[in-house]
């Protein structure tokens, strides 16, 4: 394992990961899976952009996604449609737009797989920055954030009656989860990035007993996850991205299945 | 400001509940309907009461409904206001506005600055997706060291609580739970919004008594909104009746024989309420109806 490409795809998603536990808690407790789903979907437009313009394609993507996150906290506002259908249809409308842009600007020969899939093992030493310092200022707000958005999560009325400014968190929140959605596109592409929010937390549910607990569990997981998916895809050859999230879901199911058994009983 | 100074109101009511008003001079046992500014109606105090949060001339309106119009409140420091009404009267949406948690369409809301607030909410349930424990739960109010969080709890009565987790509560556990959350904040002013809904009658009875021995003991103020109407009437301060809009008020006793009180909650709601202030050898049961003095709650003798 010391072949350059193969470490630049250790170290970026073994990065990841662990920038992604934290806030893959908040995307569980608050029930915003779908949320990041519309938000990584729209990413293709970004991609699209990034190369109509020439530019850092992560940029282009941050871009994107910070602006769809801010339309859909406005659009949650109606109460018409409810909220899943909101997010159902802009990830769609996202994604068809996207794949019409990116079509356009790249002709036939375009290569969906790799924006929908990823290609973990085309990280460059420029990718490798821009998921460490993204991801440090991500881990930084995260642990900044941590402690009102837990108490949000448990009780958005007694946090707002405690002092909390609940609305600024709320926000800040989205802004983050659009920065960590960026990066993690260019690692497990537009399908895959929600995975790496979400499955790690879901797997760390079961052995937690405190908050804190779960988001280092879902950091072990995610970060093991990337280990051995990596060393899967190297040794049969698999998709890099794909192999990762299929250790995700083992994780997931090792660790959830003692519950389902005692509730059975 | 020394948060145990005892205001007048509430030395009076620490003393227990008389059968007289607790300020002749200006209260008399009148019911003042509708409120007028609650400083022209303390003009004998002897001493200024402190106000931990008012509202003046609260309208809430959601959808085309009024949800409240034109209410006046306040909460000195110290005292206990009791808020009733009938379900859907907007008791919950004021107690949201005064929090700052709901903005009214108009009115002014007033708060002592950085005033300390403890709240119990109605309904508080926490998703099974978090895991929480009691300890982490309570610290999430302030950031207490466990020797504080366990002093909380004990308060409560709910010390063998700590390890556990709050999904896995009683209504009643997690009551006592969010109550010890509030008081480890050490709060100037305690908001109880329904806090019996779900909990026996016995142990209701008991947690207006620790709220009671907490407010003599920590001198905070307490709103605690009510839509029943026996025990809590007996250890407030001043009693709030709203219905969309602040239909009467005034001392319990008071309050109980308005006729806006009576035609609210029924004639026999006064009836079982004078008979609560004036004998005291028995309780009632939830209809209202005087039971013998056995199946008195524990506790309860300390509010007569």
């Amino acid at each position: 394992m010391t072949e350059p490409f193969l470490m630049r795809a250790l170290l970026g998603g073994m990065g990841l990961a662990l920038v992604a536990a934290p806030l893959g808690c908040f995307v569980v407790w608050r029930r915003m899976a779908y949320f990041g789903e519309a938000v990584a979907q729209s990413g293709l437009i970004g991609i699209a952009v990034g190369l109509a313009l020439a530019v850092n394609l992560t940029t282009s993507v941050l871009m994107v996604t910070l602006v769809v996150s801010g339309l859909l906290v406005l659009l949650g506002r109606q109460n018409l449609v409810p909220i899943d259908t909101l997010l159902g249809l802009v990830a769609h409308a996202a994604l068809a737009l996207g794949v019409i842009t990116a079509s356009l600007v790249q002709g036939p020969q375009l290569d969906l797989m790799t924006f929908l899939f990823g290609d973990i093992f085309a990280i460059s030493r420029g990718d490798l920055r821009w998921i460490y310092i993204g991801g440090i200022i991500a881990l930084a707000v995260e642990i900044w954030l941590w402690r009102p958005l837990l108490a949000i999560c448990v009780h958005e009325d007694l946090a707002a009656a405690e002092g909390t400014r609940t609305e600024t968190f709320k926000l800040l929140f989205v802004l983050l989860l659009a920065l960590v959605v960026a990066i993690a596109i260019k690692i497990v592409g537009i399908l895959l990035t929600v995975a790496f929010l979400i499955m790690p937390a879901a797997a760390a549910r079961p052995l937690s007993e405190t908050p804190e607990q779960m988001a280092v569990f879902a950091a072990i997981f995610g970060m093991l996850s990337v280990a051995l998916g990596l060393f899967l895809s190297v040794s049969l050859d698999t998709p890099g991205g794909p192999s990762i999230v299929l250790m995700l879901a083992v994780f997931f199911i090792v660790a959830v299945v003692p519950s389902v058994v005692r509730h059975r009983r | 400001m020394d948060g145990r100074e005892r205001q007048p109101p509430s030395s009076a009511a620490s003393g227990g509940h008389q059968p007289h008003p607790r300020e002749p001079a200006t209260w008399n046992g009148e019911v003042v309907a509708p409120t007028p500014a609650p400083g022209q109606r303390r003009l004998a105090a002897p001493s200024p009461r402190q106000e931990l949060i008012g509202a003046r001339g609260i309208l809430v309106s959601r959808s085309g409904r009024t949800l409240l119009q034109d209410v006046d409140i306040e909460v000195a420091a110290g005292e206990i206001v009791t808020l009733i009404g009938p379900n859907g009267a907007g008791k919950t949406t004021l107690v949201r506005v005064l929090l700052g948690i709901l903005a009214p369409n108009r009115g002014e809301v007033r708060r002592k600055p950085g005033l300390r607030v403890g709240y119990v909410p109605q309904r508080l349930e926490v998703d099974r997706t978090i895991p929480l424990t009691v300890a982490r739960f309570v610290a999430l109010g302030r950031r207490a060291a466990t020797a504080e969080i366990e002093q909380a709890l004990r308060e409560v009565g709910a010390a063998a609580l700590l390890e556990r987790q709050v999904s896995e509560l009683s209504g009643g556990e997690l009551q006592r739970v969010v109550l010890a959350r509030a008081l480890v904040r050490s709060p100037e002013l305690l908001v109880l919004d329904e806090p019996v809904r779900g909990v026996d009658y016995a142990g209701e009875a008991e947690l207006y008594t620790l709220i009671g021995r907490l407010r003599s003991e920590r001198g905070f103020g307490v709103l605690l909104v009510s839509h029943d109407l026996h025990i809590v009437m007996a250890q407030s301060d001043r009693v709030i009746c709203l219905n969309h809009h602040v239909c009467c008020s005034g001392v319990p006793r008071s309050v109980a024989q308005h006729p806006e009180y009576a035609r609210l909650f029924g004639p026999q709601a006064s009836r079982a309420f004078a008979l609560y202030q004036h004998h005291h050898d028995h309780s009632h049961d939830l209809a209202g109806a005087p039971q013998p003095s056995p199946s008195v709650p524990p506790g309860a003798q300390e509010f007569k």
